[in-house]
């Protein structure tokens, strides 16, 4: 059973509407990223789902009980959950006192606490700074003061509102450590928001896509990054080609569009009529020569008219009667020696090419 | 030696303050004990009141913090003249006898300082950022452990906001005259005491206390100095 179900959220701040028609269910023992551009609504989301506050309207239960009609269980519901913040916020008070600050509201005794934050304090390698006062520390040493205190309260479900946003590669990857070894050995449900695309598709077993207050996509990480639900979602999850086109002919399962002067197969039902064709730039293979043999559906003639440096890769935009964007190696790019107005081949598989409605959300 | 009479006050000054002259003992103790008394009770009144103004939410919260916020820079004499007429024979609480005596002093200060305190106490709670507040409920705190621990996050804040009413306390004038009428040995404070030894050209023991209350505002501010450093 899931162990969070939302229906419906919506959270309006004054007349600002923050979330609308959110559903998203999280299953227990599962990591769930979730991604969106910055105001998407992820942290309002996320505090909602802790009990921080209450939703303006919609169904939410956590743990099987229905939060909606009992407000009395809240404080019980939510000392079983814990959350960490984008800043770093830590207490005016010792590393110590910081870490012990969910046990004693729980009212763990003295020596249990004592036990606990300094097993916490090992975990994250800070114990030499116990008795230090914990707004000395660097941002990324608070950050792991942070999690130490709320993982000392032993949460069944974690929430981290884009917990590495501001802290450098080394503290990034000891928080990601912990958290991907809590949810393996321990079961921990996680749910995590992030822009950080790359840090979702690490982390995360399914992701939902928030766009605009709402809940634009669940799936897989691969049905997201590579079969976006529309336009927008396909935007933001760094799709370089979203061509528009028009469908002409489907058959076998095939549907062939028309983006421009270039007929593209795709092994996606058409949607509709009127389509964007969504191709991720490293689906698509570039040739000096014509291919003896190729099995992709897809393989044309083409003009190299611009090469982009996005190290260690490079973006190599082509004319193929449309433009296709391919991404690839920098490293097998001077191997190649690509370089603009250069004659090559490019081919890509009709089930990378996926389409979706130009009508669509 | 016939020189510049306010340098002879000045050292004539030191002298009396060196030797402890009682008089100026006596008056430094008043002043201190009148201030000190009333902000203590400032701050046993003002306190729980700006916390509970800051804790809940009802119609009219923004006009009252407004309200605290001007009555920062109330003058002194007026809340000196409407005490007075509080507590003189005519007044309702005329049968107190608490006109021109340290205790109506120390009531009147005690007025004079409660709006600042209030209004302090709601700022310096309200430093207590969004994000921490967020904090102290997604670890579990119930509703008094939540006031507890904001209250004790901004001790800091707090404890500047009473050193500032001591400072206003035992600097202003206003109503320490009228209250308590600057009588010798029973209600003369550094401030009054000051005024009156000016007009009469005795410079000297007008420079002396002038020492002396510079002084305690010096501690205040170094004690706000190093209590806002935490």
């Amino acid at each position: 059973m899931a162990i969070i179900e939302a229906r419906d959220i919506r959270k309006v701040y004054g007349n600002l509407e923050v979330l609308h028609d959110v559903d998203l269910s999280v299953e227990e023992g599962e990591i769930l990223g979730l991604i969106g551009p910055s105001g998407s609504g992820k942290s309002t989301l996320l505090r909602i789902l802790d009990l921080i506050e209450p939703p303006s309207g919609g169904e939410l239960s956590v743990f099987g009980t229905d939060t909606v009609a009992e407000r009395s269980r809240w404080l019980d519901l939510r000392r079983r959950m814990g959350m960490l913040f984008q800043r770093p916020i830590v207490f005016n008070a010792s590393v110590y006192d910081n870490v012990a600050m969910g046990l004693r509201y729980r009212g763990v005794s003295g020596s249990d606490i004592d036990r606990k934050v300094k097993e916490a304090l090992d975990a994250v390698g800070l114990s030499r700074y116990i008795k230090s006062r914990a707004t000395d520390l660097s941002g990324g040493e608070q950050q792991r003061v942070a999690l130490s205190r709320v993982l000392v309260t032993d949460p069944e479900i974690l929430f981290l509102d884009e917990p590495t946003a501001n802290l450098d590669p080394g503290s990034t990857a000891t928080i990601e450590r912990i958290v991907a070894d809590l949810n393996r050995e321990a079961g921990m449900t996680v749910l995590i928001s992030t822009h950080d695309l790359a840090q979702g598709q690490r982390l995360a077993h399914r992701i939902a896509v928030m766009i605009e207050g709402t809940v634009a996509q669940a799936g897989s990480p691969h049905a997201v990054f590579h079969e976006p639900g529309s336009r927008k979602i396909a935007g933001f999850v760094g799709v370089q080609n979203i061509i528009p086109g028009r469908v002409v002919s489907r058959q076998g399962g095939l549907t062939t569009v028309a983006a421009k002067d270039r007929r593209i197969i795709s092994a996606t039902p058409s949607p509709a009529d009127e389509v964007f064709v969504v191709i991720r730039g490293e689906d698509i293979s570039l040739h000096r020569r014509e291919p003896g043999y190729e099995e992709a559906e897809n393989l044309f003639p083409a003009r190299v008219t611009a090469i982009e440096s996005m190290a260690p890769f490079v973006n190599v935009t082509v004319d193929c009667g449309c433009d296709l964007v391919v991404l690839m190696p920098a490293r097998r790019a001077e191997a190649l020696e690509i370089h603009v107005g250069m004659e090559v081949w490019v081919s890509l598989p009709a089930k990378v090419v996926h389409l979706v409605p130009q009508n669509g959300p | 030696m016939n020189g510049n009479p306010i340098v002879e006050g000045f050292i004539e000054a030191i002298r009396l303050i060196v030797s402890l002259d009682p008089q100026v003992v006596e008056i430094t103790i008043r002043s201190l004990y009148v201030s000190l008394t009333a902000t203590f009770f400032a701050a046993l009144i003002a306190l729980p009141l700006g916390a509970l103004i800051y804790f809940y939410e009802f119609r009219g919260k923004h006009a009252v913090v407004s309200t605290l916020q001007t009555l920062y820079a109330l003058p002194t004499v007026i809340v000196g003249l409407v005490m007075f007429l509080l507590l003189s024979n005519i007044g309702p609480f005329g049968f107190l006898r608490l006109l021109y005596t340290p205790g109506g002093m120390i009531v009147t200060q005690t007025v004079l300082i409660i709006p600042l305190l209030m209004g302090l106490t709601v700022s310096a709670l309200s430093g207590i950022d969004r994000d921490k507040r967020y904090t102290i409920t997604a670890l579990g705190a119930s509703r008094l452990q939540t006031i507890v621990t904001i209250i004790v996050e901004s001790r800091f804040a707090v404890m500047s906001s009473v050193l500032l009413g001591f400072g206003r306390a035992i600097s202003e004038v206003g109503t320490v005259m009228i209250i308590g009428g600057n009588i010798r040995g029973a209600t003369r404070v550094l401030t009054t005491a000051i005024a009156l030894n000016t007009s009469m050209a005795n410079y000297s023991v007008s420079i002396a206390l002038g020492i002396i209350l510079l002084a305690v505002a010096l501690g205040v501010n170094i004690a706000l100095s190093l209590v806002q450093r935490r």
